[in-house]
C-alpha cells in the first residue's frame, strides 16, 4: 500500500520534506491549521496564541505525563489562506534551535488535498537529532536491538 | 482483541525481539522457535502471529511444516531512522484527517 505520509531527507542535508495527501477538501485541511481549538485536538497541545497573519506569532504548550510544561513558539512570515504559511518553529529550552517551515497547501480534487512541509534546520547534524527525537518515547532500546538484527542480515548478504 | 498492528509496538516486546534475532540467521518452524523459550507454546504462537501481521516475518510452507523467515526488506525499513519520524507525522496527520471529517459531517 502506498504510504500517505512521505518523508524525504537526503543524507548530509540540513532540510527535509514531508508530504501528505488528505481525504479532505483544501478548505478543511487549511482550517485545521488556523482554528486554535482544532489545532489543540490534532497536535495534542494547548494553544496560548495563534495569530494567522504576516508578522503574527504563535505559542503552544504541552504538558508531559510528569506534569512538566514544554513550550513551542514561532513567528509567521507569510500567510496566504488555502495556499501557504511560512513560519519559524522553536522548542523552548532545548538545544535544537529555530527551524524554518514552508507549508504549502494545494487542492487535488474537490475532496482531496495535499500538504507539503519543507523544513530547514540550522545544520545537517541538528536535523538528524530532531528526526531521532521520537525515539525518546521508549523505542530507543528496541531500536538498538533491531539494528543488531539488521547487522546480522547485512552480514549474511555480504557472506553470500 | 483486534488492534491495528503497529510495527514499533511489535519490536518493543523483548520476546519478539529475541524471536527476530533467532530467525535472522535461519528459517525456523514454530516448534523450533518455541523450544528456545520457557514461555508456553500458545504465547510464542501469539508473538509469531503479531510479527507476521506486521510483515516482519513471512511464512512459507515446506512439505508439512510451516517455516518462518525474516522479511529483510521490512526490517531495514523499520531500522531506518526516518521511519519513526515518518510514523509520528503520519499518526498526527491521521488524527487531523479524522477530526476534520468529523467536523465536516457536523456541518
Amino acid at each position: 500500500m502506498e504510504q500517505k505520509t512521505k518523508v524525504h531527507a537526503e543524507n548530509g542535508k540540513q532540510e527535509l520534506l514531508i508530504t501528505r495527501e488528505f481525504d479532505l477538501p483544501l478548505g478543511l485541511l487549511f482550517k485545521a491549521y488556523i482554528e486554535p481549538d482544532i489545532v489543540e485536538q490534532w497536535m495534542g497541545t494547548k494553544v496560548l496564541k495563534l495569530e494567522n497573519k504576516k508578522h503574527g506569532g504563535y505559542q503552544f504548550e504541552t504538558t508531559d505525563p510528569r506534569g512538566n510544561k514544554h513550550g513551542f513558539n514561532g513567528t509567521i512570515h507569510e500567510f496566504v489562506p488555502n495556499q501557504k504559511i511560512t513560519r519559524t518553529f522553536e522548542m523552548e529550552n532545548t538545544p535544537f534551535g529555530v527551524q524554518l517551515e514552508f507549508l504549502e497547501f494545494e487542492s487535488l480534487t474537490d475532496d482531496t488535498s495535499k500538504l507539503t512541509m519543507h523544513i530547514v534546520y540550522k545544520s545537517a547534524a541538528l536535523r538528524d537529532q530532531v528526526m531521532q527525537l521520537p525515539f525518546a518515547k521508549g523505542i530507543n532500546m528496541a531500536h538498538n536491538r533491531l539494528q543488531d538484527v539488521v547487522n546480522i542480515l547485512t552480514y549474511h548478504d555480504k557472506a553470500q | 482483541m483486534n488492534l491495528r498492528r503497529d510495527v514499533f509496538q511489535a519490536i518493543a516486546d523483548p520476546t519478539r525481539r529475541a524471536i527476530l534475532l533467532l530467525v535472522a540467521t535461519q528459517a525456523m518452524t514454530a516448534g523450533a522457535i518455541a523450544a528456545n523459550f520457557d514461555t508456553a507454546r500458545p504465547t510464542v504462537s501469539k508473538h509469531l502471529q503479531i510479527l507476521t501481521e506486521c510483515e516482519l516475518l513471512k511464512q512459507e510452507q515446506n512439505g508439512r511444516e510451516m517455516y518462518y523467515h525474516i522479511n529483510a526488506l521490512k526490517m531495514k525499513e523499520v531500522a531506518d531512522f526516518i521511519e519513526p519520524f515518518r510514523q509520528m507525522w503520519d499518526d498526527r496527520f491521521n488524527k487531523l484527517e479524522a477530526i476534520m471529517k468529523n467536523y465536516q459531517s457536523k456541518q
